[in-house]
């Protein structure tokens, strides 16, 4: 748990209930890669100990069916089998003066609930989620809930109000750019100048995902040292000079220029939403644009980002945008 | 007989002639122990598949290219039974999961998951893992990407996953970052000119270096689309000369002839011959957003220039606003043929403007 980072009010509560041996439902939600996971599974670690914490854990996520008729069967089984306290293992003392890091929570007995994790909680299903609604309060006793989400309103409102809700903020920087530097030191990457802070840039407080370009790009360029360039290319980044194409040919208000540009970027393999990303970084970042002109391009930005999550064509949609825009 | 295409198809990293530092950095990656899954997305024709393949076979060895056609069963929960053919060999298996419609997630949930509960069959193999090839995982559903997560997470030890998609914009977030992302470029007009004049050696064939460039011209950066250019040129007329027509596809003629027969004329009864070869059209199979992007470009391109940004820009537009609902609906016909009515209207209003009309 203290190795937790940038989530100090979680942590600081999820601790208090360590010593209460009380604990409520959880709501965990807030963008991926913020340590929701890591964070409740830490939990059960210190709660349960390595040995039993097998039969007082379920965890379901998205990849296992989750119907309603699961929650039904195995969920409800699960959560009312009670924990008898003589379960406790004998050997647990012993664990623990093996492992005196460990101390704390041993000083009881392992709480007397179990806990079900159900990760991905916003890919459930409506029916299922009422499904749980009953289940919760009536095996409260012995069974906790640990929902988590990136989308809290995609959780029906009755759950939610059951669970203490706890937010994942992303990782400020300074504690994503230490862990990134703690990452490299052990594993021996040769990082160049400027590239952590770009790893923690691009990936906003994504930690997972800096952790992965990272890697990727340790494996990639073996041995040699990573440029930000490296980041860059494998994080599907757009290069500045193809933004500035893009915005000439915008400026320009040519339909021909405007055609070319996008079908050399489209060829090019770009992703639109990286471009749309950037271009509304640039647009909001220009000074010449007045607040209703950027206005009327947010809109078509976001017009055009809810056409692509469609399926929309990329081509087709980076043309409009541009010959609307402006 | 074979065509060219795949005759002439790189089977190593190092043979491939486009993007060399992408292949270079992708032998580095083949060649260390541990290997991330992959998201390999770029145009068509710019050599996605062939890369992974080329990549499959410097992981594994020449063994990976021993393939078969398993068809595996599964159920659905209302207890249907589906069907799915999977491609595989001893070290990796390869599926299209938007074969089954709606019911991809539990391609994922059921026989990704399976394959990743079983170990390596064969202990002489090179890496512990086997690769699990997704192709068009930009059709998967969300419910079947959100099914993925885990599961590429879980199973790490025993299975690496290699997505091929066209474009990541319908791949969800938490899927890209657990993915290195690879980008294949679509060739530039020099480097499929090079491809061409490889070919047309590897042949025996002479061919006029203006006609070479032509050809790259027209593949649009696609190098498929070039080599079966190539190979139809050759079946039209040899010994190739400078000024050989470029063999066109019919549909890319009809639909050029479209846009020329809409910008003549704007009448409801031009609306209705345009209707009958819309349906020609469909009906030969051609992908609806297909032909709205080809007539949008094609009706841009010619109308002149001095009509202003105005009615180009109706039309694009228009586009854009009605490939979309195509997807949203389920009824092509009626939003080409919108588009046309909505294209008439624009340009019928824009001629009498000038007093032309």
């Amino acid at each position: 748990m203290d190795d937790v980072r940038s989530q100090e009010e979680v942590v600081a509560v999820l601790k208090k209930t360590l010593e209460s041996q009380n604990l409520p439902h959880l709501l965990f939600y807030g963008p991926p890669g913020t340590g929701k996971t890591s964070t409740i599974l830490a939990l059960a670690k210190e709660l349960y100990g390595p040995d039993i914490i097998q039969s007082r854990v379920l965890e379901l996520n998205a990849s296992d069916e989750r119907g309603i008729d699961i929650i039904r069967a195995k969920v409800k089984n699960f959560a009312k089998s009670t924990v008898s306290s003589s379960s406790r293992p004998s050997t647990l003392l012993s664990s623990s003066r093996l492992a005196p890091q460990l101390h704390t929570q041993f000083h009881a007995a392992p709480p007397p609930y179990k806990i079900i994790i159900l990760d991905e909680a916003d890919s459930m299903t409506t029916d299922a989620q009422s499904a749980l609604r009953r289940t919760m309060e009536t095996y409260s006793r012995s069974t906790r809930f640990c929902l988590i989400c990136n989308y809290v309103s995609r959780v029906i409102e009755p759950l939610a109000s059951r669970c203490a809700k706890f937010r994942f903020r992303p990782l400020a920087m300074s504690a994503a750019t230490a862990r990134l530097e703690y990452i490299c030191a052990e594993e021996g990457v040769n990082v160049g100048a400027g590239t952590v802070e770009t790893l923690v840039r691009l990936a906003d407080g994504d930690m997972r995902r800096s952790i992965m370009l990272l890697q990727s790009a340790h494996r990639l360029h073996m041995g040699n040292e990573i440029t930000v360039e490296h980041i860059c290319e494998i994080a599907g980044v757009v290069p500045e000079a193809v933004i500035e194409s893009l915005l000439a040919a915008w400026t320009s208000g040519s339909v021909s220029q405007i055609e070319a540009a996008v079908a050399s970027v489209v060829r090019q393999g770009y992703s639109a939403t990286q471009i749309l990303d950037q271009l509304q970084d640039r647009i909001l970042a220009d000074a010449h644009l007045t607040s209703k002109q950027k206005a009327n391009i947010a809109l078509s930005v976001a017009k055009m980002d809810k056409s692509l999550v469609d399926g929309a064509d990329e081509q087709l949609q980076l043309l409009q945008l541009m010959v609307t825009a402006y | 007989m074979v065509l060219w295409v795949d005759k002439h198809r790189p089977r190593q990293l190092d043979a491939l002639d486009h993007l060399p530092a992408l292949s270079r950095q992708l032998t580095t990656l083949a060649a260390n122990a541990d290997f991330p899954h992959l998201l390999v997305y770029g145009p068509s024709g710019a050599g996605k598949k062939t890369r992974i393949v080329a990549l499959l076979r410097e992981i594994y060895g020449p063994g990976v290219e021993k393939l078969r056609i398993d068809v595996r069963q599964f159920s659905t929960p209302s207890n249907t039974k589906k069907e799915i053919s999977v491609v595989t060999s001893n070290y990796h298996m390869e599926m299209t999961p938007g074969d089954v419609g709606v019911h991809d997630r539990l391609i994922v949930t059921d026989l990704i998951k399976e394959i990743a509960q079983t170990h390596q069959v064969d202990s002489n193999a090179r890496r512990a893992f086997k690769i699990v090839v997704l192709n068009e995982a930009d059709g998967l559903s969300r419910d079947a990407q959100s099914a993925l997560r885990r599961t590429m997470e879980k199973y790490m030890s025993s299975l690496r996953i290699v997505l091929c998609a066209e474009s990541t914009a319908k791949i969800i977030a938490p899927i890209r970052s657990r993915c290195l992302l690879v980008r294949v470029a679509a060739p530039e007009v020099p480097e499929i000119r090079s491809v061409i004049l490889k070919v047309c050696k590897k042949e025996g064939l002479q061919i006029p270096d203006n006609f070479a460039t032509r050809l790259a011209e027209a593949a649009d950066g696609n190098l498929r689309k070039a080599i079966l250019m190539l190979e139809a040129s050759r079946i039209q007329q040899y010994p190739f000369t400078d000024d050989q027509k470029i063999f066109k596809s019919d549909w890319e003629i009809v639909i050029d002839e479209i846009a020329q027969s809409i910008i003549s004329e704007q009448s409801p009864a031009r609306l209705l011959a345009v209707r009958g070869t819309l349906y020609e059209l469909l009906s030969h199979c051609i992908p609806a957003d297909v032909v709205i992007k080809r007539l949008a470009l094609e009706l841009v391109r010619n109308l002149e220039d001095n009509d202003g940004f105005g009615v180009k820009r109706t039309v694009l537009q228009a586009a854009a606003q009605y490939e979309h609902r195509l997807r949203l609906g389920n009824k092509a016909i009626f939003h080409l043929e919108a588009f046309v009515a909505r294209f008439m209207t624009v340009y019928k209003g824009y001629l009498i403007d000038c007093g032309m009309g």
